[in-house]
């Protein structure tokens, strides 16, 4: 691991909720949901690591706390070997440079009275990265990164469709010459074509640049064609992580076969034959409140047996670095 | 086989924009036909316009026949006798068709009232059947709930179970599993794919996902621009693609390629509907567009039920067959 950029070992944060009337009364301590329980996964420098899991994973939840937007109960975050979590002062902007975080509504996280020329100028001033009279230049460049026309400089983000907008934040993150870009569901909202356009960017900024990405998504196909390697999260926890050729060619953990199975395909069946009516997963994910004894997977697994209701899988480690927590992989 | 329900030359115009402009498909008993397009395509009011639920500014033209009447122009008291009886809608955001006030009970019974006349406990008895319909356990207890008390998932079957308390004919899906985790967007899927083969019903799945369509449905009209691009058989379809938007489409989702290859994905974006291209809506961002697209391509026969409005069709064909 001596290329990691970022280690993050053994991750928590939990989330108090806000509790009715006959909770409070009946005592005891306030719920909590626990977003991350223990996830540690690192990324090298110039990979795509993508996470993957369905709402209330606690996918997102990482991607904020590795930028700070979310403190940490415990665990550490090691980045170029200074730990995130102590940084202060002119540490922590530098951290927040060599950082950026991409969000999934691009319109949410644009200025809408500034110009795309303001914006990307105030990045370089706020950072202090390129002088004054050069700033012009640079930003003619960023645009021209991202595919962007150069007259797009002089115009208001709500002149711009979804997929522009998209590239806008890009540039904008793009602007600090970070080496890790955390992309939280960026193509989820936008239509196939222009998703597809928006993959092809971030392929080739990733080649020429040499960034790092934190690739956030439910979508497994995305993922796929996207990642170098993938984390499965599961009700706070990492239950299979290692290189996408393996975790999608050869999946061992039973919920990554479950969501495998469950994602749509270009196939259709053959005429004649008819479509499957039996779904990959029964069940919902339990409520984060209550997440279940031993493997949390355990409820909704159709592999179930009496050990997994009560013991933690252990991590079982495989060539290649791909790793899965499940009994069933004991034996093997 | 019939036609349950035929559509014709189905316009749609609010104020100068057209955004649904001639679009004609059939629908069969207990056929499942999947519309698929992006945003602005039009494939949410055109399933709207079926059950007059556009806004007021919209006007309609065309025929939309059903039992041997023409929908269109029909007055809302017609359409309102027919509406969750024969022909049900379920839309996306299940939180926002029901009644966050009212227990999923009364909501179903409330249903059964109006389409079959049910009350009392024959009604009760009813509306548990259909939550054990739509796979939700501990139906009698449930039906106490209040529509916050489900997750994203079980409020769409309740939303399924209120559609089918009417006994419809006909389910118009708009984006139904949009919202919803994959594992659980494959329950929803699947759960449709049974009650058509159980209750022998038919449904217009509205979609931006071709995958989705693969997966379950037989048929499938691809739209863009308010335009029926092409239709026919899904299997002939993602086999054969005869028109360059489709193949476009196809092309933009990372599956069939390998990883990290950028993909060939169709450059610029939609027209706006004030302002559509003159001929082909598609062709200013056809990569395979000749002079003759600057007039409309009409929809014709490329095979068997398989029909495309591309002049280029032999063309994208060509290219369809040459590996990514």
């Amino acid at each position: 691991m001596s290329g990691a950029l970022l280690v993050a070992d053994d991750l928590e944060r939990g989330f108090r909720v806000r509790r009715g009337l006959g909770s409070a009364l009946r005592g005891g301590p306030p719920p909590m949901v626990r977003a991350l329980n223990g996830v540690s996964l690192h990324i090298e420098r110039g990979e795509t690591l993508a996470v993957v899991g369905e709402s209330g994973c606690g996918k997102s939840t990482l991607a904020r706390a590795l930028v700070r937007l979310i403190a940490l109960d415990a665990g550490q975050i090691m980045f170029d070997g200074d730990d995130v979590r102590t940084l202060r002062g002119e540490a922590l902007r530098r951290y927040n440079r060599r950082v950026q975080m991409i969000f999934q509504d691009p319109y949410g996280s644009l200025n809408p009275r500034m110009t795309v020329g303001q914006m990307l100028e105030e990045a370089l001033r706020v950072h202090r990265l390129v002088p004054p009279a050069d700033r012009p230049a640079r930003v003619a460049e960023l645009l021209s990164l991202v595919r962007l026309p150069a007259d797009a400089a002089h115009r208001q983000p709500h002149e711009f469709s979804g997929g522009q907008r998209q590239r806008i934040a890009i540039a904008r993150a793009l602007s600090v010459q970070p080496e890790l870009l955390i992309a939280d569901e960026i193509v989820s909202a936008l239509d196939v074509s222009v998703q597809a356009q928006i993959l092809n960017l971030l392929l080739d900024l990733q080649e020429r640049l040499g960034l790092a990405i934190l690739f956030v998504s439910h979508d497994l196909r995305v993922v796929r064609h996207l990642a170098h390697r993938v984390a499965v999260m599961y009700l706070g926890r990492v239950v299979e992580l290692g290189p996408a050729a393996q975790v999608f060619d050869a999946p061992r953990h039973p919920y990554t076969q479950a969501l495998l199975r469950a994602a749509p395909t270009m196939q259709p069946p053959e005429p004649g034959t008819h479509a499957v009516i039996k779904a990959a997963l029964a069940g919902e994910l339990p409520s984060p409140l209550a997440i279940p004894s031993g493997c949390p997977f355990h409820p909704r697994c159709p592999a179930a047996f009496d050990r997994c209701t009560r013991e933690v899988p252990r991590i079982h480690m495989s060539p290649g670095g791909h790793l899965a927590t499940c009994h069933l992989l004991d034996g093997l | 086989m019939s036609a349950l329900l035929s559509v014709q030359d189905l316009a749609i115009r609010i104020g100068a924009a057209t955004p649904v402009d001639g679009v004609s498909f059939d629908v069969s008993e207990a056929e499942m036909l999947g519309i698929v397009g992006e945003s602005g395509s039009g494939k949410s009011l055109t399933l709207r316009a079926i059950l007059k639920l556009l806004p007021r500014q919209a006007a309609v033209s065309g025929r939309i026949e059903w039992a041997g009447k023409n929908l269109v122009g029909q007055s809302e008291g017609a359409i309102r006798k027919l509406r969750g009886r024969q022909i049900a809608m379920v839309f996306q955001e299940p939180m926002t068709a029901l009644d966050p006030v009212l227990t999923i009970g009364l909501q179903i019974t409330e249903s059964l009232r109006e389409h079959l006349g049910l009350r009392g406990q024959a009604a009760d008895r009813r509306a548990v059947e259909l939550l054990d319909l739509v796979g939700i356990p501990d139906a009698r207890r449930r039906l106490q709930n209040y529509p916050h008390e489900f997750s994203g998932g079980m409020r769409q079957r309740v939303m399924i179970a209120i559609a089918l308390a009417g006994e419809p004919k006909l389910l118009l899906a708009d984006e139904p599993t949009t919202a919803l985790d994959v594992t659980i967007q494959d329950q929803i899927l699947k759960l449709l794919l049974r009650l058509r083969d159980e209750l022998h019903m038919s449904v217009i799945l509205v979609t931006h996902d071709l995958g989705i369509v693969a997966g379950t449905c037989e048929r499938v009209a691809v739209l863009y621009a308010g335009r029926i691009m092409e239709t026919g058989p899904v299997y002939d379809i993602f086999r054969k693609p005869a028109h360059a938007y489709t193949l476009g489409l196809m092309r933009s989702v990372p599956e069939q390629l390998q990883a990290r290859q950028p993909l060939r994905s169709i450059p610029g974006a939609p027209p706006d509907p004030g302002r559509m291209p003159p001929g082909c809506r598609f062709a200013p961002r056809c990569s395979l567009a000749v002079t003759e697209c600057a007039v409309p391509p009409p929809l014709v026969s490329v095979g068997d039920g398989h029909r495309s409005a591309c002049i280029r069709a032999d063309a994208v064909r060509v290219a369809s067959q040459v590996p990514a």
